[in-house]
């Protein structure tokens, strides 16, 4: 986009030499800061009664608005190249991140109708989340129907740092990116109605290994830039390709260490095994709308980063990575899947769920090609529907008309002959976590898989293979429960969809089905056409040079 | 002419199986007719459609291809051989007998013993749901039978398992169903997932030189795609393949969900399972375990082999030690696969002839046998052998039509099973004398495991609690008749069904690259016509 030098950190240039930004190409990200912005204006300005259905209003438009745009600067790309990059390099506006940021954003719509579901009066978040709770003045706050209408500034917040994160193009970028995500979700996980205290530890918790996470993330871009000289992918990626030539003599142990420490940071957001301990509890205690963002959102936009970092800056080293990715993925995959088998809570469950998932998506992240990338999109795609509706059928179940989310499996026996549309759409959605063929589950499955193999990760594949035999017996066992079993004493009280909530479910059944039926379209999509990489890669015959090649980075 | 007959049989179910699924509860009548119809129509379809057939003309006949999944080389493809045509009309033949079958079922739905009557009536309720899986089913039998691209058939392959899961788990009978339906799901699941590993495993080969691609008339053959394949993979891919057809088939030491589900399943549900759906597994090992990787086939022979006869023998001996009627048809069926198995992997023309048309004619006397005795489990609410006494002095025409779907079962000359038995039999012989030698005790067993429990239940003196058990009524004479009288028919002149099969036999051996054993070939030949002969 712009011919400045790279070896040094942008912002000296920028004073003398203002950088010209094309703002269309960040249009999305713009719509949805500024809608954040008025949001808190909202806040000040609106009479509280109304506040709520400002707010909701002014968030669906911002990201219905932020996705038209989305959509509409694929068209806005170059034929034939990656993409491009704006703002001195440190965005990327390529296909994987206009796949990413959409999804994000259909994410994002999905969650926030859930988000904004009320009943009698009630959402799904606390009245006043200063009172202690089970004290007075928390039940004076219901009683008088007070509500947090922050929550929807926050999100868009929240959203666009995700929308950030995988676009980011440099690791100062990125960072802010994932700050920008994590503060607004560490506070909406705090926010839940129901079982505050849950609510509070998961806030806590996550915040703190949050805060962890974050810090090795910075120690490692410290070491990449002490080996590399710069923050910008395309610079670290040349250095690392070129063996650290030019870079500081005999620094390959610290392009390791940053390795390293980058990947604990990234693989911490993604919830892989050993970094997974925060996801059960936060999922658990965290409102389900938020929960849902989380699942969807956050996952997408943290395997964007991930699938960034490592296939463009860490792109000419994939063998030194390769073997650490290798073991997390297998631990992934294995523990998690086993540790599940032993849950009884939903949303723990749909949390360990999350966590093999990711697992089967680093297989595709292992792979370094085209296809893995490809597959990985697409994987991540067909999760976040599925996820999402799953999720906003665990709002519905609740112990009494008004009470809690009932998140215990055993009561929810015998749901399927109480209310067999609901408990057929979570079957659905359970079959096609269990990757079951013509559900949208099992396509994304053998993407992820196919990409492994051909990269000759077969072993990885076999261990895939049989972690989703396990997850399938705890899938399964649900199923059993909701439709074999007779209904329990105490069934749960089943809430009748309200017009969001149904809406949702609606869309994760369809898309969920169609894109287990019919996923040509969007797999072509995903798949660059031979010889449409950069003009390097050209040079290369029958495709490209490098996994950086997949991504626009200078 | 080009009718998609195909796709019109596959659709067709489908469609009929949203139809009655979307019926409103209370027009479980309407839901029940529309589903008789739809099946029949499906049959005269099918039907209409092997008349079409022309067994001297290419191998693959209503081939279509259409692309499914461009990215990864998916075709919506489907043809048919003689084996696959055979397969389909069975399918189709079952399904409106176990429709007419399960027609009441819900009346007579006794068999839960200590079940809540809420429940029951709750269960009786659905009785549209449960005919609307059998729909699915058989569109997912008919596809999966004439897929021929392999992603196509392992989509079908493992989606079938959902249907079978919930008509086992949600409307099967007893306690156990619950966890007989998981076991079979899960062990499916497990040899699916296996298959997935091997399925991508070809896709990859393919992909060595150019494009991808799963359509089987691509990867097979001398110049296909997954020709000069290394030896080594090739055995993993074939076992890959072939444990999941194991489990399905099933074949000992993997089978042991069956008589688990097919005890605890309704009958109807029981003759599809093991009627059509086990062979899937035998036909997935003709068709894509023999022809995809010949080599490594070949050099699996002997373990298969000795893996049938353990089949054979351990599923006639645990057969006979069974009280429960249900139970012990499905390990009569652990016995047959092995025949079944063995004819494939003798490698020789009669024993691939004899087991295909065996796929057929089990299919044929198995349901027979669990359609009646369903009956019988419907009037007196119990499939434990120890209670029925004397049934024929009560209900002759139910202990008639037993007697000869129990004597076909045991391959008695004149009934169809015999013919493929014996082709079984000879084919093994001319593959090696020992292997025939000891499968030949399975057919003494199965005498004993037949007649034994004809004897205790339907032979001696009419005990009083049974003296009021009514004989077969029109609709039960109807759902079992015509399964009699192909039994028969083919057991008198099987030339049709051989005729079909047999071209598509060779074409399979010539794939693997195996020829019959030149020594013992005119002395077989004569054998095998002097068989038939014998029995028409």
């Amino acid at each position: 986009m712009n011919p400045l030098p790279h070896t040094a950190l942008a912002a000296p240039v920028i004073t003398t030499q203002p950088p010209q930004i094309d703002y269309a190409l960040l249009a999305p990200l713009l719509v949805v800061f500024a809608a954040g912005v008025i949001g808190v204006l909202v806040e000040a300005f609106v009479p509280r009664p109304r506040r709520r259905a400002v707010q909701f209003t002014l968030a669906a438009l911002a990201l219905v608005a932020a996705f038209v745009l989305t959509v509409v600067r694929v068209a806005l790309l170059p034929a034939g190249g990656a993409g491009l990059t704006v703002a001195s390099a440190s965005i990327a506006v390529d296909r994987p991140t206009l796949f990413f940021q959409g999804t994000i954003l259909v994410m994002a719509i999905a969650s926030l109708l859930l988000i904004a579901e009320h009943r009698h009066g009630e959402s799904a978040f606390a009245a006043q989340a200063a009172t202690v709770p089970g004290s007075e003045e928390e039940r004076a706050h219901v009683l008088a129907g007070s509500q947090h209408t922050e929550v929807y500034p926050l999100v868009l917040f929240a959203v666009l740092g995700m929308l950030m994160f995988p676009a980011s193009n440099d690791f100062l970028t990125m960072f802010i990116a994932l700050e920008v995500m994590s503060l607004p979700l560490y506070l909406l996980c705090g926010l839940a109605r129901r079982r505050r205290l849950f609510s509070q530890e998961a806030a806590v918790k996550y915040f703190l290994l949050g805060a962890f996470s974050s810090a090795f993330f910075l120690f490692g871009i410290a070491m990449v830039y002490g080996y590399a000289g710069s923050v910008n992918f395309a610079v670290i990626h040349d250095t690392v390709a070129a063996g650290g030539a030019g870079a500081l003599p005999g620094g390959g142990p610290l392009l390791l260490l940053g390795i390293a420490l980058v990947g604990v940071g990234l693989l911490f957001k993604v919830g892989a095994v050993p970094f997974h301990s925060w996801k059960p509890d936060v999922y658990q205690g965290a409102p389900t709308p938020i929960t849902a963002l989380m699942a969807s959102g956050t996952l997408v936009a943290a395997f964007g980063a991930l699938l960034r970092v490592f296939y463009v800056a860490f792109g000419g080293s994939v063998a030194e990575w390769r073997p650490m990715m290798w073991v997390v993925a297998v631990l992934t995959m294995v523990l998690a899947a086993v540790v599940a088998v032993t849950q009884r809570d939903i949303k723990r469950l749909l949390a360990y769920s999350s966590v093999v998932h990711a697992g089967f998506v680093l297989t595709a992240v292992v792979a370094a090609s085209a296809e893995g990338l490809a597959g990985a999109m697409f994987y991540l795609a067909a999760y976040g529907f599925t996820t999402v509706g799953a999720f906003a059928v665990v709002t519905l179940v609740r112990v009494h008309e008004g009470g809690a989310e009932s998140g215990d499996i055993a009561s929810w026996a015998g749901l399927g002959r109480t209310s067999p549309v609901l408990a057929g759409s979570l079957a659905l959605f359970l079959l096609a976590f269990a990757g079951i063929p013509l559900t949208s589950g099992f396509i994304g499955k053998f993407a992820v898989f196919e990409a492994a193999v051909s990269a000759g990760a077969t072993p990885l594949v076999v261990v895939g293979v049989l972690s989703s035999a396990v997850t399938a017996f705890f899938y399964v066992r649900i199923i059993v429960l909701m439709f074999f079993a007779e209904p329990a004493e105490a069934r749960p009280r089943v809430l009748r969809p309200g017009r969001l909530t149904g809406a949702v479910i609606g869309v994760g059944v369809v898309a969920t089905l169609v894109l287990g039926v019919f996923p040509g379209p969007v797999l072509d999509r995903l798949s660059p056409a031979p010889g449409a990489g950069t003009a390097e890669a050209q040079s290369v015959p029958g495709g490209f040079a490098t996994t950086a090649d997949l991504f626009a980075n200078r | 002419m080009s009718i998609p007959w195909l796709t019109l049989a596959i659709a067709l179910p489908a469609l009929g199986a949203l139809v009655v699924a979307l019926l409103p509860r209370e027009r479980a009548e309407l839901g029940r007719r529309l589903t008789l119809g739809v099946t029949l129509a499906t049959l005269l379809l099918v039907v209409a459609m092997a008349f079409n057939f022309d067994p001297s003309g290419p191998r693959f006949q209503f081939e279509e291809v259409i692309p499914w999944i461009p990215r990864f080389g998916v075709y919506y493809a489907v043809g048919v051989d003689g084996i696959a045509l055979l397969l389909i009309v069975l399918s189709a033949l079952l399904v409106p007998l176990v429709v007419l079958a399960a027609w009441r079922e819900r009346d007579d739905n006794g068999g839960t013993p200590g079940a809540a009557g809420s429940a029951d009536a709750e269960r009786a309720g659905s009785g549209n749901g449960y005919f609307a899986l059998i729909l699915l089913l058989e569109a997912m039998m008919i596809g999966v039978f004439a897929a021929m691209d392999v992603f196509l058939f392992y989509v079908l392959f493992e989606a079938m398992l959902i249907p079978v899961y919930f008509m086992i788990g949600r409307y099967g009978r007893g306690a156990e169903r619950r966890r007989a339906a998981v076991k079979f799901l899960l062990y499916s699941l497990f040899g699916g997932l296996l298959m997935l590993v091997a399925v991508i495993g070809v896709y990859a080969l393919s992909a060595r030189s150019g494009a991808g691609t799963f359509l089987w008339a691509d990867l097979v053959g001398a110049d296909g795609a997954l020709a000069g394949l290394d030896p080594a993979t090739a055995r993993w891919l074939f076992l890959g393949f072939f444990i999941a057809f194991a489990i399905k088939a099933p074949m000992w030491p993997v089978h042991t969900w069956l008589p688990g589900a097919a005890g605890s399943s309704r009958p109807g549900t029981a003759v599809l399972l093991v009627g059509v759906l086990d062979k899937v597994g035998t036909y997935g090992m003709l068709r894509y375990c023999l022809e995809l990787f010949p080599e490594a086939a070949r050099w699996f022979v002997w373990p298969v082999v000795v893996l049938s006869l353990v089949s054979i023998v351990y599923g006639a001996v645990l057969a006979i030690g069974q009280s429960d009627m249900m139970r012990l048809i499905a390990y009569t069926s652990v016995s047959h696969f092995g025949f079944i198995t063995l004819g494939i992997f003798a490698m020789t023309t009669q024993g691939q002839s004899g087991a295909a048309l065996y796929m057929i004619n089990h299919g044929f006397s198995t349901g027979a046998l669990f359609l009646v005795a369903g009956f019988l489990i419907a009037r007196h609410g119990t499939g434990a052998i120890a209670d029925y006494q004397g049934v024929q002095k009560a209900a002759p025409l139910l202990a008639g039509t037993f007697l000869v779907a129990g004597l076909s079962s045991l391959a008695l000359p004149g009934l169809s099973p015999f013919v493929s038995e014996f082709l079984v039999f000879v084919g093994t012989f001319a593959f090696h004398p020992v292997p025939a030698v000891i499968a030949s005790v399975g057919v003494v067993l199965a005498a004993l495991y037949i007649l034994w429990m004809y004897q205790r239940t339907m032979t001696g003196p009419l005990p009083p609690a049974l003296s009021r058990l009514r004989d077969l009524s029109g609709r039960e004479l109807w759902a079992v008749g015509p399964l009699i009288a192909v039994i028969i028919a083919f057991g008198v002149y099987p030339k049709p069904m051989l005729d079909v099969i047999n071209p598509a036999v060779e074409q399979t051996m010539q794939q693997v690259g195996v020829s019959d054993p030149a020594p013992a070939l005119g002395h077989v030949d004569q054998a095998a016509n002097g068989g038939e002969g014998a029995s028409e």
